[in-house]
């Protein structure tokens, strides 16, 4: 194997490095697992915790304003959104910060930096499994039965994967040259919590503006969440779907792309 | 033998470094903050407020091979260019200039221990260090009680490293890195840690591994190591190779490098005396006359004081001594020549003081040298700060081959002979 550096020549084995590495990519999902749980008094309960407790302020907040409790219990209705948002949100989080959270790696030792960020991702869809339990007992217990739209769940995972990703890499290599944007990630995470379909369903949102609440891309993600868990009893908007995809595909494309082509100068100013 | 592993020509690695800017990154809002304040400048050379830019070529034209099998010592003093080297041969940084072309996988060991985590077990820092370094799970397996027999620390596996002593930290960081199996191994000064008897089996280590035909580049202060290791070696200065050639000799010509560096900095301290001599340099040498900065505790020693004095003082009778201090300044022997009876005199205008002490008797520890000269019986020459330090690490000064352990006991170490009597 013959390998050369000369300035600007993109590492022709970098995919085959990355694939040489993904067992990196395990390990560092596995530590930041595992370093978060050792040493808390109640562990795993933690990921459980923070959107059962959103859940619950979403619920009340739903009978305050007088929605009516329809066909679906307002406990499952809000949590199948609860879920796949707080799993975007750690992982937008925590894969924009990853790099600088792990500047002596990156200054010391050569892997293909895209392992980071990814990383972050894996942790967050770690925790979110572990939700989905919580959640296949609540309903349970209210006797819910999903239904057919189930088989569609792993899409919905894979898009909010792929679109975490591809934002997550896109301002994780911006924060390395503007920290700014460690300013920028908690107020997006903290503004899409109200813009996007959580406390409410996408059908209290006027026809007339439908359209236009689709480019926030969480909308088509939360329906087809809700339409896949609740088998098919809140309404799949299409378009909004594929403008999911859409978005997913072009913040991937932006992100690695940007990624890559700052990625040789990280060392050097991290 | 054409068989070249590693070919460098040309290489250059330029930095930038702005002079205003206290952080290597930049903040948005000072970029649009620049932005609109040039809209108002009228000429674009008016630079007020905006920082100013410099170049700096770390690495500049820097061209050699190795060939497999070689085990080659890259030298110099700080900042001349090693680490950056190093670090754009293992891909960290990319270079501005020149080319790289490298057969056969690369593992670098830049700094023992990174990426280990504090919170994690020494098990799980040896799975996870193994994966950063590049090492498959299989592998790690594999190579597991290998790894932890080296560390020597089978009883605290399952331990969180934080509560690890430094010594076992770093020598769990080696033994992974060491079972790493590549083709080309670049090492940066992991020596420089750990007691001299790990440091011993570390060297040995990469020994083998330069024995088993794989490739070695190693960066080191410790002139013993390379001088024992390496079958040739690079001399860097100013980002440039100053010299390439058996260990010995570019171990000489680092080490005038270091007493040009030497005389400057004994240049401007505080002294007392007449000022007719002067000394203008200091260094440790061990036995061998290899210059060392850390000597075990038992060896033979030699202190080395640069001078330099005035014609007139010539012929006339010097005395010339040093007091050795401990961590609080205290002052823990005295010797000059005249305490050993020997009277010194000078033939020339500069030369070089040398005191030689054998089995140095001072435990574990950091010293410093303060010497003095008189001329006369007149104080010539008085420093009022150390000319240097001496580090002294763990040996078997009794030669009894025990370890004495004698640090915290006291700094002195006195040999003697035990017998029961009765």
């Amino acid at each position: 194997m013959k390998l050369v550096i000369e300035p600007g020549r993109t590492a022709r084995n970098y995919w085959r490095d990355l694939w040489r590495y993904r067992e990196l990519m395990y390990f560092l999902a596995w530590r930041d697992l595992a370093v978060r749980y050792k040493q808390t008094a109640i562990g795993v309960a933690w990921a459980v915790i923070r959107p059962a407790l959103t859940m619950a302020v979403f619920v009340v907040f739903r009978r305050f304003v007088g929605i009516a409790p329809g066909a679906v219990p307002d406990p499952i209705l809000v949590l199948a959104a609860v879920l796949p948002w707080q799993f975007f949100a750690a992982a937008l989080t925590d894969s924009s910060g990853s790099l600088i959270a792990n500047t002596n790696l990156i200054a010391k030792i050569y892997f293909p930096r895209l392992i980071v960020p990814g990383a972050a991702v894996v942790t967050a869809l770690v925790d979110f499994v572990i939700t989905l339990g919580m959640l296949a007992v609540l309903m349970a217990w209210y006797g819910f039965a999903p239904g057919w739209h189930l088989l569609a769940l792993p899409v919905f995972v894979v898009i909010t994967f792929g679109l975490s990703l591809g934002f997550g890499v896109f301002l994780a290599a911006l924060n390395v040259e503007y920290r700014d944007f460690r300013y920028v990630v908690p107020f997006i995470v903290q503004f899409g919590l109200f813009i996007s379909p959580i406390a409410f369903t996408t059908d209290h949102v006027p026809e007339r503006w439908r359209s236009w609440y689709a480019l926030n891309p969480v909308v088509g993600i939360i329906d087809g969440f809700r339409w896949s868990i609740l088998g098919g009893r809140t309404p799949l908007n299409r378009e909004a779907v594929a403008l999911s995809i859409a978005m997913t595909l072009f913040f991937l494309v932006l992100g690695v792309w940007y990624f890559r082509r700052v990625e040789r100068r990280f060392a050097d100013v991290i | 033998m054409s068989d070249v592993v590693i070919r460098v020509a040309h290489l250059g690695k330029c930095y930038r470094i702005r002079h205003q800017r206290p952080e290597p990154y930049v903040a948005l809002r000072d970029v649009i903050a620049d932005r609109v304040r040039s809209l108002w400048r009228r000429s674009p050379d008016d630079a007020g407020g905006l920082p100013s830019v410099e170049d700096f070529w770390a690495l500049d034209d820097v061209s050699f091979e190795v060939r497999r099998g070689e085990v080659v010592g890259v030298i110099g003093r700080n900042g001349a260019g090693k680490s950056t080297l190093l670090k754009v041969l293992s891909r960290i940084t990319e270079p501005t200039r020149g080319r790289v072309e490298l057969d056969g996988n690369v593992a670098s060991l830049l700094e023992v221990g990174t990426g280990f985590h504090p919170e994690l077990t020494g098990r799980e820092n040896i799975f996870l260090n193994g994966a950063i370094l590049g090492m498959s799970r299989v592998e790690i397996r594999g190579k597991f009680d290998e790894i932890v027999a080296f560390a020597e620390i089978d009883r605290f596996l399952d331990t969180p490293v934080k509560r690890y002593s430094s010594g076992m930290y770093v020598r769990l960081a080696f033994a992974v890195a060491a079972h790493l199996e590549p083709e080309i191994l670049i090492v940066d000064e992991v020596l420089a840690v750990g007691d001299a008897q790990f440091q011993k089996k570390c060297l040995g280590k990469i020994g083998d591994v330069a024995k088993a035909g794989r490739t070695v580049l190693f960066v080191s202060h410790n002139m013993a190591a390379v001088a024992s290791l390496c079958t040739r070696a690079l001399v860097l200065r100013a980002g440039a190779v100053e010299l390439d050639d058996r260990p010995e000799i570019a171990i000489r010509t680092y080490l005038n490098d270091m007493s040009e560096a030497g005389r400057t900095t004994l240049e401007g301290i505080p002294r007392k005396g007449t000022g007719r001599a002067k000394f203008t340099g200091f260094h440790l040498e061990d036995d061998r006359g290899v210059i060392t900065t850390s000597i075990q505790s038992g060896d033979d020693v030699r202190l080395v004081f640069d001078f330099e004095c005035e014609a007139g003082s010539i012929g006339r009778p010097f005395d010339v001594g040093f007091g050795i201090h401990g961590g609080y300044d205290e002052c823990l022997f005295v010797l000059y020549a005249s305490y050993v009876g020997t009277p010194l005199t000078v033939s020339r205008t500069r030369g070089r003081f040398v005191c030689r002490i054998p089995r140095f008797p001072l435990s574990p520890g950091t010293y410093s040298v303060v010497p003095r000269i008189e001329i006369n019986a007149v104080e010539a020459d008085f420093p009022q700060v150390p000319v240097g330090t001496i580090e002294v690490v763990d040996g078997d000064f009794f030669g009894s081959k025990v370890r004495t352990n004698a640090r915290g006991a006291g700094p002195f170490l006195v040999d003697g002979t035990w017998s029961v009597e009765s």
